[in-house]
């Protein structure tokens, strides 16, 4: 069975006044169907960068090289009405922060219904599936009206609304507790279970990546360090920047070192 | 909702107080006896007398403030016997220059002040709103760099530069437009519009260009919104995603500016009418003020106030329909 979203020798520039930048080295990763794979690094390591240009959704004047195939056929280069029909259908993206990630002046019923009436025409109703109680009602209200996890359950009925194939989720957690990010995890788990769609899950915190991700793509400063089954990278990493990572996560049975000034 | 009324409502008739108050302080400590205005260089000290006896202008200061507040409200007498003369409510008085019931100048007035500032509004906006849009999609093009660079220019120039400047062009030189005037709807429309046209231009010209950069720059800072990524993750039409997603939540504080701003020029334009010699409320202020003109410069001061306090609560009373964020709570 062919993979569903191939990304070959990803390579993505900006121009700067000090001349081009290299944000994006030579990535490559596969996302099957039925599958989570994880990008982990750490702020300005490209993680964002490379789910922006498989989405189609790189700040002008980035430049871009390589191959991005979803379902076999190229999304780089592909036009802009093209990757208008992609997006939101075939492939959705929910991001860190859900309050501002929402529109303020629309109610998130309308902000869910537009995509579906863009892509099928029509509306539907999709907040029951995310576990939102009365849905009919919550959807006349404003994002304001919600707790932040309540908004990330409405981003994730957003973006699944048209059953994509592939789920892009740009550090979903990040900006909720603790409690609240272990039933976003679940859920988003949950459903791609229950669809089969691929996911590829973005996010600085391997804690979280391990207990969702299957793959983890390592990447720091643009480069792809590392890249293999989770249970790989986190038993046997190859990469010391990897090591790193993985002993920055406090232990609960670490030895307690003085804090120093 | 009705508390929150009638709140507003309590601070708007406090604030219109204190500026009647102010205002008649610095009149009644400040000003040369009206008295002596009023009489003219063919004074007797009889004449003063009478005139301060009808007036009410030796009475003590509390007196005298009740009587112009009781006349807003009530009407008042000036003079006594055969001398007595009514003045109905609302009474702001009569002009110590001609002796016109001031509230008949207001009324007569003040259509000609709202013809100008409703016309140049809507000028204006639409020239801001379009130049400062089209400035944001563009950004850093040359018609954005020639935009903003005009703007900037535009709203430095005095407006009576402007005003001389392009009634020497269209009326002297090009004789295109008649001298402008305050011509009636009823005389037609198209006089009507040419007379007023040159003012509209004049006063909208200083108000467009600012519209137009605070537009340029609210769009930019809405495009850079994460909502707008969202949007565009979703795969909707640029035409939808700009007009839906981006402008309102860019424009809707351009509509606080705007009433505010509406509000004030009903007040009068001052320059403008001056200069154009349009018979409106701006014009009557800047007489009364050369002339010392005591009830006419209450009058416009307090109708001034008026419309900007007005102004406040119904720009606030349409923000909680323009953004749902804000919500009327009563204190």
């Amino acid at each position: 069975m062919s993979k569903l979203l191939v990304v070959e020798d990803l390579n993505v520039t900006f121009p700067t006044t000090r001349g081009p930048v290299d944000v994006v080295k030579d990535v490559s990763f596969t996302v099957g169907r039925d599958e989570t794979v994880g990008i982990v690094g750490e702020s300005g390591s490209g993680k964002s960068m490379t789910s922006l240009a498989i989405m189609g959704l790189l700040p002008e004047g980035a430049t871009t090289r390589g191959s991005i195939r979803l379902d076999g056929a190229e999304v780089l280069g592909a036009s802009a009405r093209e990757l208008r029909r992609l997006r939101g259908d075939r492939m959705s993206m929910i991001f860190q922060d859900p309050l501002s990630s929402l529109n303020p002046y629309y109610t998130v019923g309308l902000q869910i219904e537009e995509l579906y009436r863009a892509h099928r025409g029509g509306s539907r109703a999709a907040a029951r599936e995310v576990g939102l109680p009365d849905p009919e009602r919550r959807a006349r209200h404003y994002p304001h009206q919600f707790s932040g996890g309540q908004r990330q359950r409405i981003m994730i009925a957003m973006a699944l609304v048209c059953s994509p194939s592939l789920l892009i989720a740009d550090e979903p957690t990040t900006a909720l507790d603790v409690t609240v990010q272990a039933q976003i995890l679940r859920l988003l788990a949950d459903l791609r279970g229950q669809s089969g769609m691929g996911m590829v899950f973005i996010t600085h915190d391997l804690a979280v990546i391990s207990s969702i991700a299957t793959r983890v793509l390592v990447m720091r400063r643009g480069e792809q360090v590392e890249y293999g089954t989770a249970e790989q990278v986190f038993a046997e990493p190859r990469h010391d920047y990897t090591r790193m990572l993985l002993d920055s996560i406090p232990r609960i049975d670490d030895p307690l070192d003085e804090v120093s000034a | 909702m009705a508390r929150y009324l009638a709140g507003r409502a309590a601070g708007v008739v406090l604030i219109l107080f204190l500026v009647c108050l102010f205002t008649f302080i610095i009149f009644f400590t400040l000003s040369p006896d009206p008295a002596v205005m009023i009489c003219g260089k063919t004074c007797t000290p009889e004449r003063i007398d009478q005139i301060r006896d009808v007036l009410g202008l030796d009475e003590p200061f509390l007196a005298q403030f009740s009587g112009f507040l009781a006349g807003i409200f009530a009407g008042r007498d000036y003079g006594a016997g055969a001398n007595l003369v009514h003045c109905a409510a609302p009474c702001l008085g009569y002009s110590f220059q001609t002796n016109q019931s001031v509230w008949d100048m207001v009324v007569e007035r003040l259509p000609v002040s709202a013809t100008v500032a409703i016309g140049a509004a809507v000028l204006w906006l639409f020239l801001g709103i379009v130049a400062g849009l089209l400035s944001a999609v563009k950004e850093g093009t040359w018609w954005d760099r020639t935009a903003m660079g005009l703007a900037l220019g535009g709203s430095s120039i005095p407006n009576y530069v402007l005003a001389l400047a392009l009634q020497y062009v269209l009326v002297v030189e090009l004789q295109v437009l008649p001298f402008p005037q305050a011509v009636p709807f009823s005389d037609g429309p198209a006089l009507w519009f040419q007379s007023y046209l040159m003012p509209w231009l004049v006063l909208a010209t200083g108000y467009a260009c600012l519209y137009a950069r605070l537009t340029r720059a609210n769009v930019i800072d809405t495009l850079a919104e994460n909502f707008m990524r969202t949007a565009r993750s979703k795969g909707l039409s640029p035409a939808l995603t700009m007009r839906r997603h981006a402008l309102r939540p860019a424009l809707t504080p351009i509509a606080t500016i705007f009433g505010m701003d509406f509000a004030a020029l009903l007040g009068g334009a001052l320059i403008t009418e001056t200069v154009f010699g349009l018979n409106g409320v701006g014009k009557m202020a800047a007489d009364s003020i050369a002339k010392n003109d005591q009830p006419v410069i209450m009058a416009v001061t307090l109708l001034a106030a008026f419309f900007v306090v007005i102004g406040n609560v119904v720009v606030d009373l349409v923000y909680t329909r323009l953004d749902p964020r804000v919500r009327i709570t009563a204190r």
